[in-house]
């Protein structure tokens, strides 16, 4: 048995890969929820009543989404130019933290506040990449294990200013910052629900990022780069000038999800600020085929399992790490139908 | 000042740092099989949470402490095998395919353990192993307390860095995988199979992080938690790098990083009041990036790592 590429990869397998990677593992799911001894179609049916159910429900979805948006563009940023930042994690915690000691130095109206912190978030984001991605390129030092051993280091960082400087005197001992003053806060998109102005955001974003790369020289010398990094040499582009542009880019994305997340949702951070959002992000990318408009839908889709999963547990018994579960799977069901989407089997 | 330096002498020290270093050897010398065939495993970590978990519900449900050391080493291998399935056989690009066992690993066994451990006030625990004196040696002063009254995964642990050091540069076995992960292609002209070295050596790196997994749960602690493993997979990634992909470098980093490990857990309670413990536990992961620059320039990297094999493909 051979794999040979195919000429020209089908657009319908390509197109179709994600779907089947989704059905794939959510089949798989069904196996998982079963042995949890709960009905498997009413489990579906409750996740999806949770996740797009109500009102409720689809704004809860929505808000989960806006998080997921941000760090699977930064991963995506980042894979296409072969940088393996893994530390969306963390620079998701640099940025809140920025916002967080920024939030309380400034004080000036909402249109200034919002623009400015949301800039401070990305920055923190940013700088904490270029680290990793200096070292690469300085010493050679492989940037994946960098980015993760950094995210642990972040963490800490952030519960020992939660638990310092930054610790809020009046949430009853809870290790948590001091909640950034209303202007910081994102005006609300739907009333009654968590909501917020990150939606639109997000999807702006994902928009720019999307023109970034199609129109620009710089998505060609990025893409260029993570395709063939010796040809691009060649063919005179700078390695190190676009990698850390890529960085800053992909750190900036990250950084802003913090920041997006502490003035939408939370007001303050703490070490329970994101679930994950940074690594779901790398499967957000994946499953989007590191588009930055499939994005928005991997996201929605993601966030879904999340939300939904939630709700489904409460009522059907199932723990709910089912959602992480089903996540990773659909990651790794759609590696191998990209997989087939490129190559075709081969006596 | 004198009490830093006391706390390098005492017993206590050099023990703790035996046990903190184990699975870190286990794991490192994992991940080193691995890349020496020419394949990164960054499944590490999940590999490791995964038989944390199976090796302590194994014995949890009443099987001896051996039987849940086996049965983490075959959970390990099946990973490898899926691993393996995807960076080797399909030639996936081996950063997301790790990353994705990754994932998928940790969230199924926190899925798999809150299935069979409802959630209660205290986790449950097993009896774990006990040091066992290596009778004669323990009587040695200051060794025989802190070498030579382990728990019998840390000899295990030791006498695996000789046996994979001896495979890796004195059998035929060895010298296979060097040449899979140096240049497949040669491999294949002198007969040998390299999509099979691979997955045989995923499958038994795979194997032993595993194992040091189940060290956590049934030698170091005696009960698991999810995020039990705490990046220890990520610091055997560096510290392969440290070791320069041999097998008693490996055991010496391993051991270099516990030492300073168990001395900042000390340090903890000496200066513990005037600095945040954050800054102490942070240490670790420091030093990690610290040698990993340290040693990225000199280090010589096995030269098909990462790169994917395909019959007929250049």
């Amino acid at each position: 048995m051979r794999f040979e590429r195919r000429e020209h990869p089908v657009a319908a397998i390509t197109l179709g890969a994600p779907l089947v990677a989704v059905a794939l593992s959510l089949a798989i799911a069904g196996i998982l929820i079963a042995l949890a001894g709960a009905p498997v179609f009413a489990s579906y049916a409750a996740i999806a009543k949770s996740a797009f159910g109500s009102r409720l429900a689809i704004t809860e979805t929505l808000t989960r989404a806006i998080p997921l948006m941000l760090t699977g563009l930064a991963a995506a940023v980042a894979f296409r130019a072969k940088v393996w930042n893994i530390g969306a994690e963390g620079q998701l915690y640099a940025g809140a933290l920025a916002v967080a000691a920024a939030g309380l130095a400034l004080n000036a109206p909402p249109g200034i506040t919002i623009p400015i912190l949301i800039a401070v978030g990305a920055v923190a984001g940013m700088v904490l990449l270029l680290i990793p991605v200096a070292l690469r390129l300085r010493f050679g030092v492989d940037e994946v294990v960098t980015t993760l051993l950094l995210n642990f280091i972040v963490l800490l960082f952030v519960s020992m200013m939660v638990e310092g400087v930054l610790k809020d005197p009046m949430a009853f001992g809870w290790p948590q910052s001091v909640p950034v003053p209303g202007e910081a806060r994102l005006p609300r998109l739907v009333s009654r629900s968590k909501l917020h102005l990150g939606l639109i955001i997000a999807v702006a974003v994902a928009i720019g990022v999307w023109a970034l790369n199609r129109f620009t020289v710089f998505g060609l010398r990025s893409r260029a780069a993570g395709e063939n990094a010796e040809g691009a040499q060649f063919a005179g582009v700078s390695l190190p000038r676009t990698l850390l542009i890529v960085a800053c880019l992909s750190g900036g994305l990250a950084g802003m999800a913090g920041a997006v997340e502490v003035m939408g949702v939370k007001g303050f951070v703490s070490t329970a600020l994101s679930p994950g959002f940074g690594y779901s992000g790398i499967v957000v990318a994946m499953l989007a085929n590191l588009h930055p408009i499939g994005v928005i839908f991997a996201a929605l889709f993601v966030a879904a399992i999340f939300v939904g999963a939630d709700g489904m547990s409460r009522t059907m018994g199932v723990p709910t790490f089912i959602a992480d579960v089903t996540v990773s799977l659909a990651l790794l069901t759609m590696l191998i139908a990209l997989f087939f989407a490129a190559y075709r089997v081969t006596k | 000042m004198s009490e830093y330096l006391d706390i390098l002498l005492t017993v206590g020290l050099w023990s703790s740092a035996l046990r903190i270093a184990t699975p870190l050897v286990f794991g490192t010398l994992g991940a080193l099989i691995c890349e020496r065939a020419g394949v990164l495993n960054l499944g590490i970590e999940g590999i490791m949470t995964f038989g944390a978990m199976i090796g302590w519900l194994t014995v949890f449900f009443g099987a001896d402490l051996w039987t849940g050391v086996m049965v983490a080493a075959l959970c390990g291998m099946a990973f490898g095998l899926l691993h393996s399935g995807l960076a080797v056989v399909l030639g996936l690009s081996q950063h997301v395919a790790g990353l994705g066992i990754t994932l998928f690993a940790s969230s199924i066994s926190y899925y798999i353990f809150r299935l069979a451990v409802p959630v209660q006030g205290t986790p449950p625990t097993v009896e774990p192993f006990q040091p066992w004196p290596v009778p004669g040696l323990s009587d040695i002063p200051f060794l025989g307390p802190t070498l030579f009254t382990q728990t019998p995964l840390t000899y295990l642990a030791i006498v695996l860095v000789l046996v994979v050091a001896w495979t890796m540069n004195r059998t035929p076995l060895g010298l296979a995988i060097r040449m899979t992960g140096e240049n497949p292609h040669a491999a294949e002209a002198q007969g040998l199979d390299p999509i099979l070295i691979r997955i045989g050596a995923v499958c038994a790196g795979s194997a032993m992080m595993a194992v040091g997994g189940a060290y956590l749960t049934l030698a170091a602690f005696s009960s698991f938690f999810p995020t039990m493993v705490q990046g220890r997979g990520w610091v055997c990634i560096a510290l392969v790098v440290f070791s320069m992909w041999r097998p008693m470098r490996a055991l010496l980093g391993a051991m270099l990083f516990a030492l300073f490990d168990a001395y900042q857990l000390r340090l903890q309670t000496v200066a513990g009041k005037a600095v945040p413990y954050q800054l102490f536990l942070m240490l670790p992961y420091i030093l990690s990036i610290v040698a990993l620059v340290a040693m990225s320039r000199r280090a010589r990297v096995p030269r098909a790592l990462m790169k994917p094999y395909r019959r007929g493909e250049r």
